[in-house]
C-alpha cells in the first residue's frame, strides 16, 4: 500500500513511484457490474508502463460492447489522479480477452457471491449440483447467462465461458 | 497502420481501406440501432435482454471500427462524426441490416442470416494484416458464435412451433432472402483489400454460409427460398427507403444540438 508520505511526494511525474506501485494502485479498481472482482482478477488489466514520467495503463474489454469500460477507465484515471501521477488509459482489443484470463481468485470470489464461474461444469453455487438448465442466454450482465438448478430449483447467474477455440 | 486516405477531403470515398472498414462498421452500427429498438418491447423478458445485449455487442464493434475508419481517412472525423453526420448515401451497410424489425420473426431471421455471415467473416478477418481490424474480429468471432447459437435455437423453436409461428417465420425467410446475396458480392474495394492481406473475398464465404443456414432452416421445418432476385447496392450507398427513417431517428439529437455530450 502507498503510505500518506509517499502520496506527499506528489509531483507531475510518474517517476516518483515504481511501476509496481502504480500497478498495485490501479489494480484495486473493480468491475462496476460485478464489484467483487478487481480488474486484475478479471484479467482485463493488460499492463502498466511508465515512460517519460507518464503512466500508461492498458485495459481490454470482456465483450465488445461492455458498458462498464468507460466507468473502469474513469476509475483508473481517478486512481492516477489520487497518486498525482500523470497518465493515460488505453483500450486494446488484441489479443482478445477470454475467461481463461481470469485468476483462480476471481473464480473463488464469483462462487462466493452466488455466480457460477466459467468452468467446464456449471456448478450451482447454492447446492453444488452440476445439473442445471439455461433459462436465459443473457443474465444480469452481458457476460452472464441465467441458469436454473435442476436439483434445488434455484436460479443463478453463470459467468459464461468465452474461449477462442472452445467457445460456443 | 499507414493510412491509404488520399490528401484532402473527398466526400464519399476515403480510399479502399477506409471504405472496407466502414462497411463492416456500418453493418454493425445499423443492426445495433435496429436491435436496440426492441428494448422494453420484446415478447418476453428473456428476449428483451438478449436482443439488447446482442445489440450492444454490435455497437461495440461499430464504435471500434468507426474510430479506426476515422483514423484511416485522416480527416479528423471520430466515431461520433461518422455515425451522426453522414447521410444515407454515405452509409455502406448491407441492405439486410436496415430492414425493419417487423414482427419478432423478421428480427430473428435477419439476425440468423447476419450471425451466420459474421461467424465466417470475423474468423477470416482475425488474421488480417490490419491489426486493429484483426483485434475487433477476434472478439467478434467469439460473440458471433454465441449470437448464432441464440438465433438458431429461436428459429427452430418458432419454425417448428405452432402453425402461426411457422407461417410467420416462413414469411420472414421469404421476405429477407433477397437481401442475403449482397453479403457475398465482391468489388474493387474487396479485391484491393485481399491483395494487401487486409480483407476477405466475400464471395468465398457464400457456400460455407449456405450450409449451416440451410441446415437450421430445415431443422426448423422451413423451406429455403430460390435465389431468383437479389437486391444489392448498400455497399455503394444505394439503400432501401428504411435507412433514411432509421437515420432520422438515430441522428436527430446530434443534428439538432451538434456536439452535445452526456
Amino acid at each position: 500500500m502507498l503510505t500518506r508520505d509517499s502520496r506527499r511526494r506528489l509531483s507531475l511525474s510518474a517517476d516518483a513511484f515504481t511501476v509496481g506501485e502504480i500497478r498495485e494502485a490501479v489494480s484495486t479498481v473493480t468491475d462496476p457490474e460485478i464489484p467483487v472482482l478487481s480488474i486484475s482478477d478479471l484479467g482485463i488489466l493488460r499492463g502498466v508502463t511508465v515512460e517519460d514520467g507518464e503512466a500508461r495503463v492498458v485495459i481490454t474489454p470482456t465483450y465488445s460492447g461492455c458498458p462498464a469500460m468507460s466507468e473502469i477507465r474513469s476509475a483508473i484515471e481517478a486512481k492516477l489522479d489520487e497518486l498525482g501521477v500523470p497518465g493515460r488509459v488505453e483500450t486494446r482489443l488484441s489479443p482478445a480477452w477470454t475467461t481463461d484470463d481470469m485468476t483462480p481468485e476471481a473464480h473463488r470470489l464469483l462462487s462466493k457471491v452466488g455466480i457460477a464461474p466459467p468452468d467446464n461444469a456449471v456448478t450451482c453455487p447454492l447446492c453444488g449440483d452440476e445439473q442445471s438448465r439455461m433459462a436465459s442466454f443473457f443474465g444480469a450482465t452481458a457476460c452472464q447467462a441465467l441458469m436454473v438448478c435442476v436439483s434445488c430449483g434455484e436460479p443463478f447467474n453463470h459467468f459464461k465461458a468465452l474461449r477462442g477455440a472452445l467457445g460456443q | 497502420m499507414q493510412s491509404t486516405a488520399p490528401q484532402g477531403l473527398k466526400p464519399g470515398f476515403g480510399g479502399p481501406h477506409f471504405e472496407s472498414v466502414l462497411r463492416h462498421a456500418d453493418d454493425n452500427l445499423i443492426l445495433a440501432q435496429r436491435l436496440s429498438a426492441w428494448i422494453s418491447r420484446a415478447p418476453d423478458l428473456e428476449i428483451d435482454i438478449a436482443l439488447g445485449n446482442i445489440g450492444l455487442d454490435h455497437l461495440g464493434v461499430a464504435r471500434a471500427l468507426l474510430s479506426h475508419a476515422g483514423e484511416l481517412e485522416g480527416n479528423d472525423r471520430d466515431e461520433d462524426d461518422l455515425a451522426m453526420f453522414r447521410n444515407e448515401r454515405q452509409f455502406r451497410n448491407l441492405i439486410l441490416v436496415e430492414q425493419p424489425n417487423g414482427d419478432f420473426a423478421a428480427t430473428l431471421v435477419r439476425s440468423l442470416f447476419i450471425d451466420a455471415y459474421q461467424v465466417l467473416l470475423w474468423r477470416e478477418l482475425s488474421s488480417s494484416a490490419d491489426k486493429v481490424l484483426a483485434g475487433v474480429a477476434q472478439k467478434g468471432a467469439m460473440e458471433a458464435r454465441y449470437h448464432l447459437h441464440h438465433s438458431r435455437l429461436w428459429a427452430i423453436r418458432f419454425g417448428d412451433g405452432t402453425d402461426k409461428s411457422h407461417h410467420r417465420m416462413q414469411q420472414a425467410v421469404d421476405d429477407l432472402w433477397r437481401f442475403t446475396g449482397e453479403m457475398f458480392l465482391s468489388d474493387a474495394v474487396d479485391h484491393e483489400m485481399m491483395e494487401q492481406g487486409i480483407g476477405v473475398d466475400p464471395s468465398s464465404l457464400a457456400d460455407e454460409w449456405r450450409a449451416p443456414v440451410t441446415a437450421i432452416l430445415e431443422a426448423a421445418t422451413l423451406e429455403v427460398p430460390t435465389d431468383d432476385y437479389q437486391r444489392n447496392g448498400g455497399r455503394q450507398g444505394f439503400h432501401s427507403d428504411h435507412l433514411g427513417h432509421l437515420l432520422g431517428e438515430m441522428q436527430w439529437m446530434q443534428k439538432s444540438c451538434p456536439g452535445l455530450t452526456w
